[in-house]
């Protein structure tokens, strides 16, 4: 359009005004979508965690029962020789039923005696136990004790079994029920916080049962992995990008690195079973093994964010270090390295939280067990938190429902640590240069 | 030579007369005689540097063609051209920056002090050492100041201790004009400095490894007027202590700094002579179209 000639100017002012108002509504849609799909996200995670959390906070209490025992020396020490095995293997059941029956005189048929038995868990005894233990001199003597309930028990002080059901559909019936309540009034009934479900390993009672075996298989299992991984990953990341020809074998490389990214985990398993148990040996349900199988599923992630990471270095940097002489290694580890290791972290948090939150290859090599020893090295038999969720998702009593919630809490905890670690880690390399 | 021209069958290439044998050996040029199809003084006396009948290829194209020119010691020498006619990658086969293409290929001979620098004992790491580079963009290293500096005498072990490294470190900026803006903050990254003090740092740093040669592709193009000024300056103090190869865009930075000037057209180097002669008296028509702002 020339300048002289003012219509054509006007018709081009006025047609962008006319399409001014339906462009900023566009502009206001898109935003709208956008917000609506992160509050759509929001909401999602908010469900999530108050779920999880609801269900899963009261995990973190146990119920206790104050009874007031009398160390019955004909329970516990019959020959009279205070020989620390002999006191070690006293009858303290024996000792916990005569404190339950002083309590409760008028329960005399033996039915119900067993259902009062009942309300202490298997883990009292042991708490009387470790009391004769730590000073024979008790033996005798008459102490009040703060004694762990058993799961139903805890369950009704907190609330979780409904008690207008007709007494045939609970758990406890109206006997047990009135025992707790008379406990209650006489403030002998307490809930605590449950320290044992981070110092116990898994038990088939949930009142005993713990995380740390999970949690511990899963720092060893992790330990293993980001050992192996990461340098492994790195290294291939940074010869592939760096040093490797291009050519045939390096491009079937690089696509079957991508595809095995895309592999299914649990074929991961199956390879880890056939090859590191079978083949080299090596013990089934262990973290070592575990760690080996993560790592095969974690590398192509690790290698794939490395190499996106390397070719994101700009390469003025690689030719200002050629350019003053520095070999082809020094340029790699004095200037590129540095300036990518922020985004290779990146890339093994997002590995190492997958495979944290892994179960299906752990199956495949036996770390499904029911395992109630915590284990102290990679190569004793293990679970993981996810398999841990797993385990106690599938029981039946309803006190493992929120020892599930609650793992899953312990998980995500595990995650957080995890990720805040590496954030950490990841600032100071920023910051180096 | 002539089957190649009429291969090429571009207009411009066409029109490009070489000079036959006879006309290169001019009687005026010092040093060796040579076969050239450049016009003008291609060789000096006691050259620094020598390129031989240089070819590049990338791949299957022909970047360079048959070049052979002298670098003069403690002289600016400009190589100017339009853009694409190879004076870049001219330029990167002096210290050996195209081995990092996979795909570029030189043949020919380059001479470092009368050693080839193409051969296979000669290490393109000792090089770089010996020819520094400053690139189009100012690139200092995501370091501190004094890091950038010191790097180059590190890796090459020039400092034997913490003070000889510092006193590199301070020559080096000293020589760059660069001492004063920064001696109060040799720990602050030398990305945080502005634009031409970054390509001062650079300057600094090539010099730091006390090279013979420093080549310049383009130094002052992401530069302001008066970043640039401080630039020039500094190159022809510089050329009391090195022999200077500057690649440039700008004919009035030739005509200023530089003492010899080349012009590449398409791959070829037309000609070569005393940056005078060239922009006041250009014997190729080519160069003189160029110079007179005809195409570029």
């Amino acid at each position: 359009m020339s300048k002289s000639d003012a219509t054509p100017a006007r018709g081009v002012r006025q047609k962008v005004a006319a399409g001014l108002k339906r462009r900023y509504r566009a502009e206001r849609r898109f935003q709208a979508y956008g917000i609506a799909a992160v509050g759509v996200g929001i909401l999602f995670v908010v469900v999530l965690f108050t779920t999880i959390i609801a269900n899963g906070y009261t995990a973190f209490e146990q119920t206790y029962i104050r009874l007031d025992v009398t160390y019955l020396a004909g329970e516990i020490d019959p020959t009279g020789a205070r020989a620390p095995a002999d006191l070690a293997a006293g009858n303290y059941e024996g000792v916990l039923h005569a404190a339950l029956r002083a309590r409760f005189p008028e329960v005399t048929d033996r039915a119900e005696l067993r259902q009062l038995y009942g309300i202490l868990s298997g883990a009292a005894e042991t708490t009387v136990r470790e009391r004769v233990l730590a000073d024979p001199a008790r033996i005798g003597t008459q102490e009040s004790l703060w004694l762990l309930a058993r799961d139903k028990v805890d369950m009704l002080v907190k609330g979780k079994v409904d008690r207008k059901l007709p007494e045939a559909d609970r758990a406890l019936n109206d006997r047990e029920v009135g025992w707790i309540d008379a406990l209650g009034a006489e403030h002998r009934i307490e809930k605590r916080f449950n320290i044992g479900f981070f110092t116990h390993g898994d038990s088939r009672e949930p009142e005993q049962a713990g995380v740390r075996g999970a949690v511990m298989g899963s720092l060893f299992t992790l330990l293993v992995t980001l050992l192996l991984s990461f340098p492994i990953g790195v290294a291939a990341a940074v010869y592939l990008e760096e040093f490797a020809p291009r050519n045939r074998l390096t491009d079937v490389i690089e696509v079957n690195i991508n595809n095995l990214a895309a592999v299914p985990s649990i074929v991961f398993g199956l390879l880890g079973l056939a090859m590191f148990i079978e083949f080299f040996g090596l013990p089934r349900s262990a973290p070592l093994v575990g760690g080996l199988v993560l790592t095969l599923m974690t590398l192509p992630t690790i290698i794939i964010a490395s190499r996106a990471a390397l070719k994101a270095v700009p390469p003025s940097i690689r030719e200002a270090a050629f350019g003053m002489g520095a070999s082809p290694v020094q340029t790699v580890l004095h200037h590129v390295l540095p300036l990518a290791v922020p985004g290779m972290l990146t890339g093994a948090i997002i590995g190492m939280a997958r495979a944290l939150g892994e179960s299906a290859p752990l199956l495949m090599i036996g770390m499904v067990a029911f395992i109630a020893d915590v284990p102290k090295t990679f190569s004793d038999p293990a679970t993981v938190l996810p398999v841990q969720v797993y385990l106690w998702a599938s029981s039946p009593e309803r006190a493992f429902i929120e020892r599930t919630s609650g793992a899953i809490i312990v998980l995500l905890a595990f995650l957080l640590i995890m990720n805040a670690a590496a954030v950490v880690l990841r600032s100071r390399f920023e910051r180096r240069w | 030579m002539a089957t190649e021209m009429a291969v090429t069958g571009e207009n411009l290439r066409t029109s490009v007369p070489r000079a036959s044998v006879s006309a290169a050996a001019d009687q005026s040029q010092p040093g060796e005689k040579i076969e050239t199809h450049t016009i003008g003084q291609v060789t000096v006396a006691n050259p620094v540097m020598t390129a031989r009948a240089v070819n590049v290829y990338y791949g299957d194209k022909h970047a360079i063609r048959d070049v052979s020119i002298d670098i003069g010691r403690n002289a600016v020498i400009a190589f100017i051209g339009p853009s694409g006619c190879g004076k870049s990658t001219f330029l990167r086969c002096l210290n050996r920056m195209n081995d990092t293409i996979d795909i570029a290929r030189v043949t020919g001979s380059i001479t470092l002090d009368g050693e080839d620098i193409y051969d296979k004992r000669q290490d393109a790491v000792q090089l770089r050492a010996r020819v520094g580079m400053v690139f189009q963009k100012p690139n200092p290293f995501p370091k501190s100041i004094y890091e950038n500096i010191a790097y180059g005498p590190r890796i090459h072990g020039l400092a034997a201790n913490r003070a000889d490294l510092d006193e590199i470190v301070q020559t080096s900026l000293h020589k760059a004009g660069l001492w004063d803006e920064v001696k109060d903050r040799l720990d602050n990254p030398g990305t945080s400095l502005s634009g031409g003090q970054q390509q001062r740092l650079c300057i600094a740093r090539a010099i730091a490894v006390d090279p013979e040669v420093i080549l310049m592709d383009e130094p002052c193009s992401a530069l302001d007027p008066i970043a640039t000024a401080r630039i020039e300056d500094l190159i022809d103090e510089l050329r009391q202590g090195y022999a200077i190869v500057i690649v440039t865009h700008n004919m009035q930075q030739a005509a200023r700094v530089s003492q010899r000037t080349a012009y590449f057209h398409l791959g070829d180097l037309i000609e070569v002579g005393a940056t005078d002669q060239i922009f006041t008296n250009p014997r190729h028509k080519l160069t003189e179209d160029y110079i007179t702002g005809r195409f570029g």
